[in-house]
């Protein structure tokens, strides 16, 4: 337990060091929202000056920086200057969004690659593995960016998906089911893609934790036993060849946020990836900060939750 | 060593690759920036050897393009003109690799014809020049973000393994915090810090910088294992014994152990910091019009009428996938080679 505590610790330690150094990072930026602002001649210079008092723009960086740590305790994140609101409540919809997205495709995306990693383990040097790893490689080689962009002109030019979004503009009126099905009918290619971005690194992971394992004495030896083929892949050889999987698991977290993030914008699906590009163009500070730490909180929560999975399935660990 | 053959020849392909990228100027029939409006979004143009009449030419011509009169953006094969292709012939002035004037083009057609291998863009412009002008960006941005990427992460891996104590820690946990962050999302949170509207030549470094700096913590991981291991070898303990200086001991002994890690690496950065110029430039916070670049050429993509009508448009994305290919083959290879163990 101690092991655990350390970590989250850890983590937590981190996040804050981020939240500081993203703030003052963002400090330097040249140019804020209000240099925007003061370009437009249809708004005056007080105005812009009222604005900035009222945001508190004009304060040191130690006076925002410790208002925004409280803000950051009641869950706002401080002020959005382009939508004029807590950053806060703008960011958990979209935040709700992408982990629907990533979660699911990272779950589909483990359900293919183990069962398919360990046929392709199980036939090491088989024309299938072959085809399998040259399958994957040439899917590593596509850039995530065309992939997405195909799976837009899939649904362009054929209608059977919407081509964006997540809900269609007539959501308000349907029934339950009807909502969930319209959901996830928006919800089907940007899963997809991602799902497939992420495919092939767990194959070849999956290969290789499992072709390690089988070369191993026990599992020739249980082979001698005549444990039946089917009952060796599942029962014995998957269990030892987890440890590196379940570390894999806190790091695939990493890889789908990024590709997420172009998905999102590509499908403008509502998640935190095109709100972030927005504040970006905007200098909307306060939101670019929100969603790095959001997205920093999923990708740490994630590696939290792979230590757990070890420290619950090695024992090692435990004895450490 | 096994399968050398076919190493060899993916790295001359994409050496030659690089060298036509290079010398885009004699390779490219026209320049970047030049417009011909009368033909936007013009299908890459067909080579012919065989005309109407059904005679043979051993000079492969081109066929001019008639606009169509009751839709925009629509064209016919107009077989009354025909321009022959010629070669080695002058042109708009360039400079070879950005030094030496010259007007000599690989190949061209006389004026009113233009030949578009890739096609045109919105503006008429050719998407073949265009693409291998904007590999000059891309690609240099890739391999000189990642060669920042390496240095940053040699020099930090070595001071952090060698002198080990309070800096091998601050270091390391510095590079915690660089790994806490999904890699997209601290690209974009590093370039949401620099200016957005800048000077074309300055985006260019820019984006180099920020691409550069974000990824150096695993390469310094990496190599601080390799010198934490290697300055404990008994030929360094006796160097140090004879009173060799640090400097001379990681120069002469210890950073030869890291090559292998830092070629392999950079075979591996190379195409995931190009992605990452193509994704900013996309997305508009990269480089911007009129400069190309591959990220700049697939912008117009992300609208839905150039998406759903200008198949040609995705052509410089496709192109790239045999590029990576390449990468990822002789990044293979070298793994092999040096028996890492691969991720």
């Amino acid at each position: 337990m101690k092991f655990l505590a350390r970590r989250l610790l850890y983590s937590l330690a981190i996040l804050l060091a981020i939240s500081f150094l993203s703030f003052l990072m963002l400090q330097w930026a040249p140019g804020d929202y209000f240099e925007a602002m003061r370009m437009n001649p249809r708004v005056s210079a007080q105005t812009v000056e009222v604005l900035r008092a009222q945001y508190g723009a004009n304060r040191t960086f130690a006076a925002r920086y410790v208002t925004w740590m409280g803000s950051l305790a009641r869950g706002d994140l401080g002020v959005s200057f382009a939508y004029g609101t807590p950053v806060g409540p703008l960011l958990w919809p979209r935040a709700r969004n992408t982990l629907l997205l990533t979660g699911s495709s990272m779950i589909l995306s483990w359900l293919m690659a183990v069962p398919l990693g360990i046929w392709s383990a199980a036939r090491k040097g088989a024309l299938l593995d072959r085809f399998f790893s040259f399958a994957t490689s040439t899917v590593l080689a596509v850039p995530d960016l065309l992939l997405f962009l195909l799976l837009l002109l899939l649904a362009v030019r054929t209608g059977w998906f919407p081509a964006g979004g997540m809900v269609s503009s007539n959501f308000d009126d349907l029934s339950f089911w009807q909502k969930a099905g319209d959901v996830a009918i928006h919800f089907a290619l940007p899963a997809l893609g991602l799902a497939v971005v992420a495919l092939p690194l767990l194959l070849r992971h999956v290969r290789a934790a499992m072709i390690e394992v089988l070369n191993a004495p026990f599992i020739r030896a249980a082979r001698g036993h005549g444990i039946p083929p089917w009952r060796l892949l599942w029962r014995y050889a998957l269990p030892a060849a987890s440890n590196p999987l379940i570390s894999l698991l806190g790091l695939s977290i990493a890889t789908m946020l990024s590709a997420s993030l172009i998905v999102e914008v590509i499908l403008s699906w509502p998640g935190l990836g095109p709100l972030m590009i927005q504040a970006i163009l905007a200098r909307d500070v306060n939101v670019v900060i929100g969603v790095v730490m959001l997205s920093s909180v999923f990708l740490l929560a994630g590696n939290l939750i792979a230590d757990v999975l070890l420290f619950a399935s090695d024992p090692r660990i435990r004895v450490e | 060593m096994k399968g050398s053959r076919t190493f060899w020849t993916v790295l001359i392909l994409l050496a030659a690759f690089h060298a036509v990228v290079l010398f885009a100027g004699f390779f490219a029939p026209y320049g970047y920036s030049r417009q011909n409006r009368d033909f936007p979004y013009a299908p890459p143009t067909r080579i012919h050897f065989v005309d109407s009449h059904g005679h043979f030419h051993l000079r492969p011509f081109i066929y001019g393009w008639q606009a169509s009169s009751d839709s925009y953006g629509a064209y016919a094969v107009d077989s009354s003109e025909t321009y022959p292709i010629h070669f080695f012939v002058g042109g708009a002035r360039y400079e070879i690799a950005g030094l030496i004037p010259s007007r000599t083009h690989l190949f061209g057609v006389t004026a009113p014809g233009q030949i578009s291998l890739m096609g045109t863009d919105g503006y008429g412009r050719d998407q073949f020049s265009r693409f291998l002008y904007g590999g000059q960006i891309s690609l240099a941005a890739g391999l000189i973000a990642a060669a920042l990427s390496l240095l940053l992460g040699l020099a930090i891996g070595s001071l952090a393994g060698f002198y080990g104590g309070w800096l091998d820690n601050a270091l390391m946990r510095g590079g915690d915090l660089f790994m806490a962050l999904p890699w997209l999302y601290l690209l974009f949170a590093v370039r949401a810090a620099m200016p957005l509207h800048i000077a074309q030549g300055q985006v260019f470094l820019l984006i180099v910088v920020v691409i550069g700096l974000i990824g150096w913590a695993r390469p310094a991981r990496l190599i601080r294992g390799v010198v934490l291991s290697a300055k404990e070898r008994n030929f360094v303990i006796a160097a140090r014994g004879f009173g060799a200086s640090d400097f001379y001991l990681l120069r002469r002994h210890i950073l030869p152990h890291t090559y292998s890690i830092l070629l392999t690496q950079m075979t591996l950065l190379i195409p995931q910091y190009i992605l990452a110029e193509v994704t900013l430039s996309f997305l508009g916070l990269g480089i911007g019009q009129p400069l190309p670049s591959w990220g700049s050429l697939l912008s117009g993509l992300q609208q839905y009428y150039v998406l759903a009508s200008y198949w040609w448009m995705f052509l410089p994305a496709i192109i790239l996938i045999p590029v990576f290919l390449g990468y990822s083959r002789i990044a293979d290879a070298l793994q092999e080679r040096f028996a890492v163990v691969p991720l």
